[in-house]
């Protein structure tokens, strides 16, 4: 049981609870979260991987912009409790790029530009759930929020949504990783408040 | 990887606000005081970690926030907190809690944005606060005080006024080794003979350690402060992986 603050009352208005996971509060901006400074790739010298599965697949950049792209309208949720509703990207499905792969794996390491890592199970990125976005808010992605381009994955914490993402290592085990090794949930989904390891 | 720290689930803990101490006319640093804080099973901070803090109203309503710990490792637990006008838990912090009041914690939490001793393999400090970024910089500065380390440190804070410079009194003397560089970027006191703009690749060639030393970096301040001084730095020639660092977004509070 909470004590009571004294004298504390809400100041929000209530968010609503089909779209916004507990503890969390909607914001209009798009605040920016890294471990270190924003990489700058060049596209000529930038391509997406996977790994780990019978071969090894590759896309350059002009590759990658060849496959069909999707529209995405949907919400997302960061651990440090800001909830943004309605974002609008475009991005390339992770069952085309995974369907290019013959692979047994159930993990996934995604990979980034400055060393950052994060793994999901390899069903979270199946299904129409998830994306390799390019695009925000009818624009090119930023490179502060991730670009030339960072995983999607809005079901789950924010972090899981890899910034400057590079590619995937299929995994047999679940590897945590960068946010992962330091304390975080090793699956983060928001709807259960798995924000950190035990949650 | 070096410095993980995966332990069991951080439960809630009732912490009594103990102290109060207004720092400057929107930034106030709470000590708090918990039990458990010390704890077998409770795990000391480490400095530039951060705590959740959870405010439950007499309705049942709860707002969480995560605010960085202000003080070192093994000092009482205080946390500095600057007022966001529009936001839900920072005003009641900064302006309605008192002394006896009780809220709660859970913590410390981050591994990466992390200072001890041995931290940088002996290459010198450089810490760049913008506003109230300073807090975890700030545990940092005292941890290296407390455990008699020497490395040497900059810091360069970077302030609207001299009227917002958090932990004034304790960068005015600064412990041997450590030079406190100001600049500040909206108004400056008359006869104000340091730095008056936003920190640009100018100030940091000035002020940063050469690359050369294999210097440490720690910046934390809001994103557009984060991202100019962070890339100013890698184009100094620090390598990424030594430029560390926390963004506070626009919102919260």
């Amino acid at each position: 049981m909470s004590p009571v603050s004294r004298g504390f009352r809400r100041k929000r208005e209530a968010a609503p609870a089909d779209r916004v996971p507990p503890g969390q509060y909607v914001t209009k901006d798009f605040p920016v979260l890294s471990a270190g400074p924003t990489p700058h790739t060049p596209l000529t010298q930038w391509s997406f991987s996977i790994t780990g599965g019978s071969e090894t697949k590759t896309w350059t950049w002009e590759e990658f912009r060849a496959l069909p792209t999707e529209q995405v309208t949907t919400d997302i949720h960061c651990v440090t409790r800001w909830s943004k509703l309605d974002t609008m990207w475009e991005g390339v499905s992770l069952d085309v790029l995974l369907g290019a792969v013959e692979y047994d794996a159930r993990y996934v390491l995604a990979f980034s530009d400055g060393g950052y890592t994060t793994n999901m199970p390899v069903a979270d990125l199946l299904g129409g759930k998830a994306w390799v976005a390019y695009g925000y808010g009818g624009g090119p992605l930023g490179a502060e929020h991730g670009g030339p381009a960072r995983l999607l994955v809005p079901h789950l914490y924010f972090w899981k949504s890899a910034k400057w993402v590079r590619g995937l290592r299929l995994r047999e085990v679940d590897e945590p990783g960068f946010w992962e090794n330091y304390g975080y949930h090793i699956y983060g989904d928001p709807w259960r408040e798995q924000r950190y390891a035990g949650d | 990887m070096a410095g993980t720290a995966v332990r069991g689930r951080l439960s809630w803990q009732t912490a009594t606000v103990g102290s109060v101490m207004d720092e400057t006319a929107r930034v106030r640093t709470l000590r708090l005081e918990v039990p458990d804080w010390f704890g077998p099973s409770a795990g000391q901070h480490r400095a530039g970690q951060h705590v959740d803090i959870r405010l439950t109203a007499d309705d049942g309503y709860q707002a969480e926030r995560a605010y960085s710990i202000a003080s070192a490792p093994g000092e009482p637990l205080a946390i500095t907190v600057e007022r966001l006008d529009d936001g839900e838990v920072s005003p009641y912090l900064t302006e309605q809690v008192r002394t006896g009041d009780q809220l709660e914690v859970r913590g410390p939490i981050g591994g990466y944005f992390v200072w001890e001793p041995g931290s940088g393999s002996g290459g010198p400090l450089l810490l760049a606060a913008g506003g109230s970024g300073v807090v975890p910089l700030r545990a940092i500065l005292r941890e290296r005080s407390r455990t008699g380390n020497s490395v040497p440190v900059r810091l360069l804070y970077s302030s609207r006024s001299f009227q917002d410079v958090i932990y004034s009194s304790e960068f005015d003397s600064p412990p041997e080794g450590v030079k406190v560089i100001y600049t500040l970027t909206r108004s400056q006191p008359r006869m104000w003979q340091g730095y008056a703009r936003r920190v640009d690749e100018q100030m940091l060639a000035e002020v940063a350690w050469p690359a050369a030393d294999r210097p440490l970096a720690y910046v934390c301040g809001p994103t557009s402060f984060v991202e100019s001084v962070a890339a100013g730095l890698v184009k100094l020639g620090y390598p990424a992986g030594r430029v560390k660092t926390e963004r506070f977004g626009a919102t919260g509070g």
